[in-house]
């Protein structure tokens, strides 16, 4: 049963990663990696059932952490560049 | 008695989350345009979340692990919003339209604005 | 304005509280060195939080006992517009109708404003796109979303969660 959600995730997971090189726009793209991120995250979790080891779950935690503050970073990273790009125009 | 009835009920629940999370995926292809997509990954990111979490501690039962897994579910319902808040909120910053309906972001690039 | 105020000492040692019980339960190891680590890195956390601007937020670790209660209303949104959204996405014809719709905050404080605008996030088929000074511009997928949360039940829900 494990093993079904596991699929489940994995095929979302290449979905995410399908839309993440097709998306027209650059927060297409974020938007699937944060899917993807999420997605491991609940795909770590339900190893650590599959393989009966909890040690999984410390990981899943220190990696949704991670995360968050990777998507923050690369948006905060893009709006700096608009900013910069759209000053640049200005002048 | 009361044990086969959690975990078939800890079962549904996880198949349940497992298509809710196929649902999300599908709906990230099928949706035409970004500020829509983004309700297809709200539905991964908090109902399947939810169901595969609740699955898995009625699994665990009364242990640490228990706990684990309802902080790491917390943290990311607590996480999740503020992140898709930031990612629209700089879309809409940068200019992406929201008003734009059921348009498909696809011919939109061919016409100039 | 309303929610400034100075860092009150219950409020710090709560969070220290929480913290040094979320590190003794996840560590699991309780030798001398650890439990050390342990109660630098929560000093710290602490600190950083102070440095943040944490405590001037009042109301934070004021309505955590009447939080239950809003989550399980919460849960019943959640599960409701999932259905709904899980419906419109597997209809072949996508009968989406996307829309804008501007929603004035009823709750005062930033922290109440910032909960009723992730709490409309969390429920799909609604996004908070924009908050700035008590209005949310929010998207929804379909129009009878929209028309749902012009209704107010969630604004009058955050609203009652920030009351003294």
């Amino acid at each position: 049963m494990y093993i079904l959600v596991s699929i489940a995730i994995l095929v979302t997971m290449v979905l995410a990663l399908v839309r993440a090189l097709m998306g027209p726009s650059v927060y297409d793209r974020v938007l699937a990696v944060n899917v993807f991120g999420t997605k491991t995250v609940l795909l770590l979790s339900v190893i650590a059932f599959l393989y009966g080891r909890p040690d999984f779950l410390d990981l899943a935690l220190a990696y949704a952490l991670i995360n968050m503050v990777g998507i923050l970073a690369v948006l905060e990273f893009f709006q700096n560049r608009a900013r910069k790009e759209s000053g640049s125009k200005d002048d | 008695m009361i044990d086969i009835a959690l975990d078939i009920l800890s079962w549904i629940l996880l198949s349940l989350g497992g298509a809710c999370v196929l649902i999300g995926g599908i709906g990230g292809l099928r949706l035409p345009n970004f500020y829509t997509r983004i309700h297809a990954a709200s539905l991964t990111d908090t109902m399947a979340t939810i169901l595969i979490f609740v699955g898995m501690m009625l699994q665990a039962g009364l242990t640490l692990a228990t706990l684990k897994l309802f902080a790491i579910m917390l943290f990311l319902l607590l996480t999740g919003p503020t992140a898709t808040y930031a990612l629209a909120n700089a879309a809409l910053l940068s200019g992406l339209k929201p008003d734009a309906g059921t348009a498909s972001d696809k011919p939109k690039e061919n016409t100039p604005e | 304005m309303l929610q400034r105020g100075e860092a009150r000492l219950s409020s710090v040692l709560l969070l220290l509280l929480i913290l040094s019980i979320t590190w003794l339960l996840w560590s699991g190891l309780y030798k001398p060195l650890v439990v050390g680590l342990g109660v630098f890195s929560c000093v710290l956390s602490v600190y950083l939080a102070h440095r943040m601007g944490f405590f001037r937020h009042q109301a934070l670790l004021g309505l955590l006992p009447r939080l239950p209660g809003y989550w399980i209303w919460l849960l019943r949104e959640i599960i409701v517009s999932s259905i709904d959204v899980a419906k419109l996405i597997l209809k072949p014809s996508l009968p989406i109708s996307p829309t804008v719709v501007v929603l004035e905050a009823q709750a005062q404080t930033d922290v109440g404003q910032v909960i009723l605008g992730n709490s409309i996030t969390l429920s799909p088929g609604t996004v908070t796109l924009d908050l700035h000074e008590g209005k949310l511009l929010i998207h929804c997928l379909t129009n009878e979303g929209a028309r749902e949360l012009q209704k107010g039940e969630a604004n009058r829900r955050a609203a009652a969660l920030e009351r003294k």
